[in-house]
């Protein structure tokens, strides 16, 4: 009997990390992926020893859509149960730079919304060919709301969003759950030293939050939950206001 | 303060004891192949690594000079269910090993009063548990490390391939540079629990003659003391002493997650009257025959780790922690001494814990040696600075030694006497470091590299 099998889309960041070890002590199957092999090599290692059934590592680049219908047919041929998906990647710079340099602009959508399609669509038949299974994407705050301080990588996002809402109906049509997880801030190489954030979370709680949530069947949530509040605020903040603030 | 440089925290740490503080320049690789470009960026004020904090003092301060913080260096590597044989990064945590590893019969063989230390750290401090006598302190378990040295150069020491390398690190206090990796050699239990026996004390002769007769033959022990206590009392307590209960033994709820302690409690909480309170229930608490019963490992082992954020329990002035250990010999008068010293301050030392260690540790800066040790603490009064040297001069008298994991308050002469071995620390730190970049407030103050400035 082989229970779940869980891609992990960038899978060097601090909240995959912290999930592919979630799922690893559940005694599921986990297949890294992501561009640093090196890095996740050890990963593997640390997620077998913490019990994950099987542990494999495929290279993936959310820019190389070329390679992604063979990256979608290795997951489905290593994962011999129910394959799970959880999407962390994204990229990110700070918004200053991005205005200097619109190429970054490109770069950050192609990664967060062009990839993240990109690979989700490969893998969507599979997912619904199976009849079940959970798929988790890592939305944003960020994507609630365009702000001046990270407009591009919020757009981003709120792609994102709006995908995952068509194929969260797509799927459920096939017993898939569709989970976006939109965390605040949390505590990763990206946000460390910055002294002006503020309920920054852990990263582990963020993973906890989603997996427990995916197992639930939500089709959204805020990590951690805190959010859920401070968002409808600033939702409500008419655009006439909003454009005059510094946030 | 400073501009922040990229990648970089401007952080207020502060030792456990919450006492100790410093501002320093932070950074927190997230995998091994990035602990290098941290060394290289930091700047002339010397660098320190530091774990999850649970050093008392100033162990893991580097004041205006620059921190590494090895926490997200945290994977498992290797591990062979054979013989036990575990490699892993150094900012593994104890508790992640017994979470991981008790489940299958394994433990990490020494383990101090908190599971929530990094590996490297205990390394460091060359850590010990309640089963001195009968395994020694941490680095006895060390097969190898890979040690990030001054000159950015990854070495792999093993006790064999350069003994006094090796020596320096384990209980080095972090001034040989930075553990990277390392291979232990976790225990073999038979279940999760073990069976302790709880008996009463009336006095420190109960407790010396205890440890000289059966403590020290048991699998673990440790003794809680009632440092209020004065008179015919002095030194009255309770006795715990363990062994592995059979395969087999099932034990109530003894899973890790803690109630938190989410604010500073008002520093009268703990005084002396609230104290004496507490340590007359904690003492009755036991029968005056004793008792018998099957607790898990964690509880026994860890039993303050049920309050995550403890130290706020002495408010925001923060509280001093005291640990010395004395030889045999000297252990019986020694121990009156301090007990007396500190019943009299009427400090209210919350936790005094009495304990039996084994012999010396492979470390020049080792803590343990054959004898008996005793931990206090209290709050961070006016005083105590005062009662502090205190007890440093009693230690002394009596050819004690103070841990400096625990210390805040050690003179650089006292240190000296303590540890003979530091010319030896001294020379293998001159060559490895000539610079001096590895640097801690510790360091500073106990004066231990005086060759550089």
């Amino acid at each position: 009997m082989s229970g779940e099998t869980w891609v992990v889309l960038g899978a060097s960041s601090a909240i995959a990390r912290a999930f592919a070890r979630l799922v690893a002590r559940r005694g599921d199957g986990v297949i890294l992926a992501g561009r640093d092999r090196e890095d996740l090599d050890i990963l593997a290692k640390d997620l077998a020893l913490r019990g994950a059934a099987s542990v494999h590592v495929l290279g993936f680049d959310a820019l190389d859509t070329a390679s992604h219908p063979d990256f979608a047919r290795d997951c489905r041929r290593l994962a011999p149960g129910r394959l799970g998906v959880f999407l962390a990647f994204a990229y990110m710079e700070e918004q200053a730079s991005v205005d200097a340099e619109p190429d970054l602009a490109l770069a950050t959508i192609g990664a967060g919304f062009t990839g993240a399609v990109s690979v989700l669509h490969r893998l969507a038949p599979h997912l619904e060919d199976q009849e079940g299974g959970h798929l988790i994407a890592l939305g944003s705050v960020a994507g609630d709301r365009g702000r001046r301080k990270n407009y591009v990588y919020g757009a981003t996002k709120a792609g994102l969003h709006a995908y995952l809402q068509g194929l969260r109906a797509r799927l459920h049509r096939h017993g898939v759950t569709v989970t976006t997880v939109k965390p605040g801030f949390v505590d990763t190489a990206m946000t460390f030293g910055r002294p002006e954030l503020f309920l920054v979370a852990s990263p582990r709680a963020v993973a906890e939050a989603a997996l427990k949530a995916a197992l639930k069947g939500r089709d959204e949530i805020y990590a951690p939950w805190f959010w859920t509040p401070i968002m409808a605020v600033i939702k409500a903040i008419p655009e006439r206001v909003m454009k005059r603030l510094d946030i | 303060m400073a501009e922040r440089p990229q990648g970089a925290a401007l952080l207020r740490l502060s030792g456990w004891g919450r006492v100790a503080v410093a501002e320093t320049t932070a950074r927190r690789p997230e995998r091994i192949g990035e602990v290098a470009s941290a060394l290289w960026a930091a700047g002339p004020g010397g660098v320190i690594a530091r774990g999850l904090g649970r050093a008392y003092g100033d162990a893991a301060l580097n004041q205006g000079g620059d921190t590494i913080l090895t926490e997200r260096l945290d994977r498992l590597l290797a591990f062979d269910a054979a013989t036990g044989a575990l490699d892993c990064e150094a900012g593994v945590t104890i508790d992640d090993l017994v979470d991981v590893f008790l489940p299958r019969g394994w433990m990490p063989p020494v383990c101090p009063g908190t599971a929530f230390v990094t590996l490297g750290g205990a390394l460091a401090n060359d850590v010990h548990g309640k089963n001195h006598d009968r395994v020694g302190s941490f680095a006895d378990h060390v097969r190898w490390f890979d040690l990030l040295a001054a000159d950015g150069a990854v070495r792999r020491v093993t006790p064999d391939s350069d003994p006094a390398l090796f020596a320096a690190t384990c209980g080095g206090i972090g001034l040989s540079g930075i553990v990277l990796r390392l291979g232990l050699a976790l225990e073999r239990v038979p279940s999760p629990a073990v069976r302790l026996r709880e008996e009463r004390m009336a006095s420190l002769d109960d407790f010396l003659s205890a440890f000289a007769t059966r403590a020290r033959a048991a699998t673990w022990s440790v003794g809680w003391i009632d440092a209020l206590a004065r008179g015919g009392s002095l030194g009255r307590g309770i006795l715990e002493t363990a062994e592995p209960a059979p395969a087999g033994t099932a034990v109530a709820r003894d899973r890790r997650g803690a109630l938190p302690v989410p604010f500073d409690l008002p520093g009268s909480v703990l005084n002396a009257a609230g104290v004496a309170a507490f340590n007359e229930l904690y003492f009755r608490r036991v029968p005056a025959g004793g008792r018998e019963r099957s607790v898990g490992l964690r509880r026994f082992l860890f039993p303050l780790d049920a309050l995550s954020g403890w130290n706020r329990l002495y408010g925001s002035r923060g509280f001093r922690q005291f640990q010395c250990v004395l030889p045999d010999a000297e252990a019986e008068k020694g121990l009156r001494a301090l007990l007396e010293a500190a019943a009299q301050s009427r400090a209210a030392s919350f936790l005094a814990v009495i304990k039996t260690l084994g012999g010396d540790g492979r470390g020049f800066l080792s803590f343990p040696m054959r004898g008996i040790t005793l931990a206090l603490d209290f709050p961070n009064r006016p005083d105590a600075p005062d009662l502090l040297h205190r007890l440093e001069r009693i230690t002394l008298d009596h050819g004690g030694r103070i841990y400096l994991a625990k210390d805040s308050a050690l003179s650089p002469e006292g240190f000296a006497r303590m540890y003979p071995r530091l010319d030896e620390l001294r020379r293998v730190l001159a060559a490895v470091d000539p610079q001096g970049r590895f640097r801690s407030d510790m360091a500073r103050r106990l004066r231990i590299r005086e060759d550089v400035a």
